[in-house]
């Protein structure tokens, strides 16, 4: 049973913020400048590409939302240092100067009058005293209190109402009274639940933002739909595993925030949660754009219960898979973190599952690798919100 | 052994919870709720992760799982029939 003298061994930044892997990251600005990252990371072992399609010709809130997400991809704490490598310099160091704010090395590389060769020669020098650097930095003890959990489902079927997703909302209730910091969102996803999460929101201001958001969100379908949301919504791998309409899905999705835990507050995409509890963000259902937003956020570690086998894994944060279907877990056993079928032949109760999920959660922040980052599942997914300029 | 599990005592289908449920099969389901067990004799084979349906409905009747409206019958649902995109649809869009 964990407490709130329970600890980890993570990494603690220079600005307190404690994390669970320590990359040193080559962030390219845009599409054009993914090459001469790569090129780095192949230079310099021990380096992690971030690479991404976009980062031209975005303007007012998307533009906005691709520079919240690099720079929080970057000052996520799990991230020791960054060289960030951009077409031109003007953009290239206003992420540099965001990610300095957090006291982590960090440098920038514009490739405009120097070229490619030029560009990955300097950039390699750097990146080398960086992996350097930081492969001397010891994981220290740290509180519970200081991690910081995200949770999204993924190719859910019924298996994951029934166990999965109520395993992860087990494991948050016994978090949320330590000061754990917390979050869901999947704005599309929760369509059929709203009621309930928002009846768990802590107060009414937390409400009507919820509510705000979900609505919005409701708007953009009636404006863009051709006949419903019916086409992906529950997805063709959902139904292959059982789910039926929407309503059905929403309400196994909410499993994950538990029966105790409060809404304390709504997050915008990528956006930083400012206290401890559960968050909701306003994202995308879509498992990789989620999971980057989380870790753009600052989240450092993830809980991803799947029913049918999602094999998602993202660059910055550890992906836990957990998993109550016994078909998926026998047949893709390679991505299963936690397998918590016996819960659907009465082998085992949530308590057990969650007490053993947190376990698993917590030997993963000390450092054991994640099934998705063994298989080098590392999708880094940005959210668009329209066409560019 | 448990062919299938409900989660209130309100729901109308339960989940399969093991593979190769077959037509004419007796099915012991676990009502979670009150920890009950329930059964039902299939009338289809059922895949694991699909429903059954507990309570005959008619078309138009409400749906309910995890105690919660999940959508419409379209078509007259008999007990112990599989339950599905060829008879249930969302309420929403």
């Amino acid at each position: 049973m964990i407490s709130s003298k329970t600890t980890f061994m993570g990494y603690r930044r220079e600005n307190g913020r404690v994390g669970v892997r320590n990359h040193v990251i080559i962030l390219p600005l845009d599409d054009l400048s993914n090459a001469a990252c790569e090129a780095v990371a192949h230079n310099i072992k021990g380096t992690t590409v971030v690479g991404h399609p976009y980062g031209r010709l975005q303007f007012g809130a998307d533009l906005d939302l691709h520079f919240a997400t690099l720079i929080g991809a970057g000052c996520n704490p799990n991230v020791a240092a960054v060289v960030v490598i951009g077409i031109e310099e003007e953009w290239t160091n206003r992420i540099v100067q965001a990610i300095a704010k957090t006291g982590k090395p960090v440098t920038g590389f514009g490739i405009e009058l120097h070229g490619d060769h030029d560009t990955i020669m300097r950039a390699s020098k750097v990146a080398k005293e960086y992996v350097q650097w930081a492969s001397e930095i010891r994981r220290v003890e740290c509180p519970i209190s200081d991690l910081w959990v995200s949770t999204k489902c993924g190719e859910s079927d019924t298996t994951s109402g029934c166990g999965a997703n109520p395993t992860v909302g087990n494991a948050f209730d016994k978090l949320d009274p330590l000061g754990v910091t917390m979050c869901f969102g999947e704005t599309t996803e929760i369509t059929g639940g709203e009621h309930i999460v928002a009846d768990r929101c802590a107060t009414p201001e937390v409400r009507a933002a919820f509510m705000k958001m979900f609505d919005r969100y409701q708007a953009v379908i009636e404006r863009h739909k051709t006949s419903d949301l019916s086409d992906s919504q529950p997805t063709k791998g959902n139904i292959a595993g059982g789910l039926t309409t929407i309503e059905e899905k929403a309400l196994g999705n909410i499993q994950k925030i538990g029966h105790k835990c409060k809404v304390v507050g709504v997050l915008d995409k990528a956006e930083m949660p400012t206290k401890p509890g559960l968050w909701f963000m306003d994202s995308s259902s879509a498992a990789a754009e989620m999971v980057t937003l989380c870790a753009a956020s600052g989240y450092v570690v993830h809980l991803f219960p799947t029913g049918q086998g999602n094999v998602i894994g993202n660059p910055i944060i550890p992906v836990i898979k957990l998993c109550a279907n016994p078909r998926t877990v026998r047949t893709m056993s390679e991505h299963v973190d936690h397998d918590c079928s016996g819960l659907l032949q009465r082998e085992k109760n949530l308590d057990q599952t969650g007490d053993e999920l947190i376990e698993v959660m917590l030997r993963t922040c000390n450092g054991r690798l994640t099934a998705a980052e063994a298989l080098g599942h590392n999708e880094f997914v940005m959210t668009r919100l329209y066409e560019s300029a | 052994m448990i062919h299938f599990l409900m989660h209130d005592k309100k729901d109308t289908v339960g989940v399969a919870v093991v593979e190769g449920i077959k037509a004419g099969q007796e099915l012991v389901g676990w009502l979670m709720e009150d920890d009950s067990t329930v059964t039902v004799k299939a009338l289809t084979d059922i895949p694991i992760g699909h429903k059954v349906a507990t309570k005959p409905l008619k078309s138009g009747d409400t749906v309910w799982k995890y105690g919660f409206d999940i959508g419409k019958a379209v078509a007259d649902i008999k007990v112990g029939e599989h339950t599905h995109v060829h008879n249930v649809k969302t309420k929403r869009w």
